[in-house]
C-alpha cells in the first residue's frame, strides 16, 4: 500500500475526469446508502437487531455481504496490478486461497459458530476456553479493525487523489462520515444491507472492462497471443505450470507455500476465524442459510477473477503503454502496475459507465470501511467493555454503546488513516499485525471445536505462543534478511512468500503448544462442550430436506467447479 | 405493530433504474454528438446497451420486490 502513497507524488495530472452525468452517479450513490441506514434505524432497537441484523438474514443476503466484506476497492486494484504483475497467478488468492476454506467453514464449522449462539468469535473463545483467551483475541480483533479501517480509509483518498484528482482531507472526511452515519443509525443490518448493495455495484461497474476487453483482444486466444508478443518468455496464462521451482515464477514462491501455507493456513485464518467475515454469515436467519451462505459466497469468490484478474492480463495483452513498478514510475514519471484498473477504466468507459465505475471503487472501499467498523463496534462491546467495565447493564445500554463505537471507530480510524499519512512505512506493521494474530488464531479455533481434550491453558497459551512466534519471526528477517532462507525456505523468496511460510511456521507453533499444555493440564467436561466441540453437539440431519436444497450438494457442486477451473487453467 | 422492512433488493432496484436511465441518456448524446476524445470500442456504443440492461435489472428489482408484493 506504499506504493500509493508514493504514487500521489508521482502523477501529475489525474488518470480521469468526470463530466456531470458521473458526478450525479456518485452523489445518488452516497444519498441511498444514507437514506437505508436512516430507513434502517427503526428496526434496530435491541442489541441482537443492532449486532446481529436480528439473525434473520437469508442465506443469499449473508452470503453475498460474507464476500462484499472483503471485496474492497483497494483488493479490486492491488490484484488487477498484480495481475499485470505477475499474470494468472494472482488467480490463486482467489481460488485456492479461498475456496476450500470457504467449504470448509459452511459445512463443518459454521455449525459450531452458530448453534453455541455467540456473537463474535471471541465470543466463541469464551464459551470454549474462558474469558482470558476471549480478552486476547478482543483486543487484538479491535485493534486490526480501526487500524485496517484507518488504513483502507487513506488508500481510498490516494487512489481518489491519482485517479480523479480529488483532495485527500475531502476524500477521507465524506466516505468516513458516510459510513459512521449509517453504521450507527443502522448497526449491523444496515452493514450488510449496504454491503449487498455495494456487491452490485462493484460487479455492474467493473464487469464491463473484461467484455468489451475480451472483444477487443479477439477472445482469450486472441488475448493469450497478444500478451506473448508483447512479453515473449514469460508464461502469464498458467496457474500452476511454473511453481515447481522458487526462481520460474515471478512470485518467487514455490507450490508448496500456496498449497501449505496460503490453502492450508493463512486462506483459512482469514475465511474461519476473522470476525469481519464471520459476523455476517453468523446474522443468518437459521442453521441452513448459516451454512449456505459461505457456499453462495465462494461460488462468487470464484467468479472475482473475472472482473480483477482479467482486466490485468487484458491490460497486458492491449495496454499502448507498458507499466512499471512504483519506484521507476516514480523514478521516470510513467504509469505503474497500480494504475491498470483505471487505466482500463478510462480506456472503454465514457460518460455514465465511468461515473459507475468509479462508484464502484468507492462503494469497494466503504464497504470494506463499514465491515471493520461494525465488527469493532460488537467486539468491543461484547467482548472488551462487558467483561471489564460493565458486566450487566440493560440491552438499551449496549445498543447505546454500539452506536457510539462505530462513530469512535471510525473517528479512531481517521486518526489511523492521518498517521498513516505522516508515517507511510506504518502500512508494513500493520498488514503485519494481521499476519501475526490470524495464522495461530486459526490453531486455537479448530482444536477448540474438533478435539475435546483441548483445556483452557492450552487455548491461552497455544494462541499466544504462536502469535509470539510470528511476531519473532517477522522481527529476525527485518533485522536480519538472510534469515529468510530458514522462514521462507528460500532465499529468492519474496515478501508474499514469506508470509505464508510465517504463517504455516505460527499455525505449527500454536497447535503444537495447545496440544502440549492441553495434555498436562485439566479439559473441560463434556457437559461444557455442548453446542460448542464435535462428538459433544448434535447437529440436526438434513435427511428430511431435498438433495437439491442440501448445503452440501452446492458445496460439492462449487468443488467440482474448483477443480475443473483449475485444471483448465493449469 | 411490528413494521414490515422493505426488501434491499428493492433499494437495489431503485438505483439501477435511475442510473439505467442515466447513463442510457449519456450514451445515446454520446453516440448523437460524439466527442472528440472518445474511448476505445466506441462503435460498440456500450453505455448504450450497459443502460438498457440496467434499466431491465432495476425494473426486474422493483416489480419482484415491491413492499406491496412482499407483505
Amino acid at each position: 500500500m506504499l506504493f500509493l502513497a508514493t504514487a500521489v507524488a508521482s502523477v501529475p495530472s489525474k488518470l480521469l475526469s468526470l463530466r456531470a452525468v458521473d458526478f450525479a452517479i456518485i452523489v445518488l450513490y452516497f444519498l441511498l446508502v444514507l437514506t437505508i441506514g436512516w430507513y434502517l434505524k427503526r428496526f434496530t432497537k435491541t442489541g441482537e437487531d443492532f449486532f446481529m441484523a436480528g439473525r434473520e438474514m437469508t442465506a443469499w443476503i449473508a452470503g453475498l455481504s460474507f464476500l462484499a466484506a472483503n471485496l474492497g476497492a483497494l483488493e479490486l486494484m492491488g490484484w488487477a496490478a498484480s495481475a499485470y504483475q505477475y499474470g494468472i497467478l494472482a488467480t490463486h488468492w482467489y481460488w485456492i486461497g479461498a475456496i476450500p476454506a470457504m467449504l470448509f467453514l459452511g459445512i463443518v464449522m459454521m455449525p459450531f459458530y452458530y448453534i453455541c449462539k455467540t456473537h463474535s468469535v471471541p465470543g466463541y473463545l469464551q464459551k470454549r476456553y474462558g474469558d482470558s483467551t476471549r480478552l486476547l483475541s478482543g483486543i487484538c480483533f479491535a485493534l486490526m479493525t480501526i487500524f485496517m479501517s484507518g488504513v483502507n480509509m487513506y488508500s481510498m483518498a490516494i487512489v481518489m487523489k491519482v485517479v480523479l484528482g480529488w483532495d485527500i482531507h475531502f476524500s477521507i472526511w465524506v466516505s468516513s462520515i458516510t459510513v459512521a452515519i449509517y453504521v450507527a443509525l443502522g448497526g449491523l443490518l444496515s452493514a450488510i444491507f449496504n454491503e449487498v448493495l455495494q456487491f452490485m455495484l462493484i460487479w455492474l461497474g467493473a464487469l464491463l472492462i473484461p467484455i468489451i476487453g475480451l472483444i477487443e483482444a479477439g477472445g482469450w486466444s486472441g488475448m493469450v497471443a497478444r500478451i506473448q508478443h508483447n512479453f515473449p518468455g514469460g508464461d502469464y496464462t498458467h496457474l500452476w505450470r511454473t511453481m515447481g521451482d522458487f526462481t520460474a515464477n515471478p512470485m518467487g514462491i514455490h507450490w508448496t507455500g500456496i498449497v501449505f501455507g496460503l490453502g492450508l493456513v493463512v486462506s483459512p485464518g482469514y475465511w474461519m476465524t476473522d470476525f469481519l467475515v464471520v459476523q455476517r454469515v453468523l446474522a443468518a436467519k437459521d442453521l441452513r442459510s448459516a451454512k449456505m451462505a459461505p457456499i453462495i459466497g465462494a461460488a462468487f469468490k470464484m467468479m472475482v477473477p473475472l472482473i480483477v484478474i482479467l482486466p490485468g492480463l487484458l491490460g497486458l495483452a492491449l495496454l499502448d503503454v507498458k507499466l512499471v513498478g512504483e519506484t521507476e514510475a516514480v523514478a521516470k514519471g510513467l504509469h505503474s502496475y497500480n494504475e491498470v484498473l483505471p487505466l482500463m477504466l478510462a480506456r472503454y468507459c465514457g460518460p455514465g459507465l465511468m461515473g459507475l465505475g468509479i462508484t464502484a471503487l468507492i462503494a469497494g472501499f466503504m464497504s470494506g470501511m463499514a465491515g471493520n467498523v461494525s465488527a469493532f463496534a460488537t467486539v468491543w462491546t461484547y467482548d472488551i467493555y462487558k467483561p471489564l467495565f460493565r458486566k450487566s447493564a440493560a440491552d438499551s445500554h449496549y445498543v447505546k454503546m454500539g452506536r457510539w463505537c462505530a462513530i469512535l471507530g471510525v473517528l479512531a480510524s481517521i486518526g489511523t488513516a492521518y498517521t498513516v499519512m505522516h508515517f507511510g512505512s506504518i502500512m508494513d506493521y500493520v498488514q503485519a499485525l494481521f499476519s501475526f494474530f490470524i495464522a495461530p488464531l486459526l490453531g486455537t479455533v479448530l482444536l477448540g471445536m474438533f478435539w475435546k481434550r483441548t483445556s483452557a491453558a492450552g487455548g491461552f497459551w497455544g494462541l499466544l505462543a504462536g502469535t509470539v512466534s510470528s511476531i519473532g519471526m517477522w522481527a529476525w528477517v527485518t533485522a536480519d534478511p538472510s534469515a529468510l532462507r530458514y522462514i521462507a525456505l528460500s532465499e529468492h523468496a519474496k515478501a508474499m512468500a514469506e508470509n505464508m511460510y510465517r504463517g504455516l511456521w505460527s499455525f505449527i507453533v500454536c497447535v503444537l503448544v495447545t496440544l502440549v499444555v492441553s495434555l498436562y493440564t485439566k479439559p473441560k467436561s463434556e457437559s461444557e462442550l455442548v453446542g460448542l466441540v464435535r462428538g459433544c453437539t448434535d447437529i440436526p440431519s438434513e435427511r428430511d430436506i431435498p438433495l437439491i436444497k442440501r448445503p452440501i450438494f452446492w458445496a460439492a457442486a462449487v468443488a467440482i467447479v474448483f477443480v475443473v477451473l483449475n485444471i483448465i487453467f493449469w | 405493530m411490528q413494521q414490515h422492512r422493505i426488501s434491499i433488493w428493492f433499494f437495489i432496484g431503485i438505483l439501477l433504474g435511475i442510473y439505467g436511465i442515466l447513463i442510457l441518456g449519456a450514451g445515446i448524446n454520446e453516440m448523437l454528438h460524439p466527442s472528440e476524445y472518445s474511448v476505445k470500442m466506441a462503435y460498440l456504443h456500450a453505455g448504450i446497451w450497459w443502460g438498457a440492461l440496467l434499466i431491465i435489472l432495476g425494473l426486474i428489482y422493483l416489480i419482484k420486490f415491491a413492499p406491496r408484493k412482499t407483505e
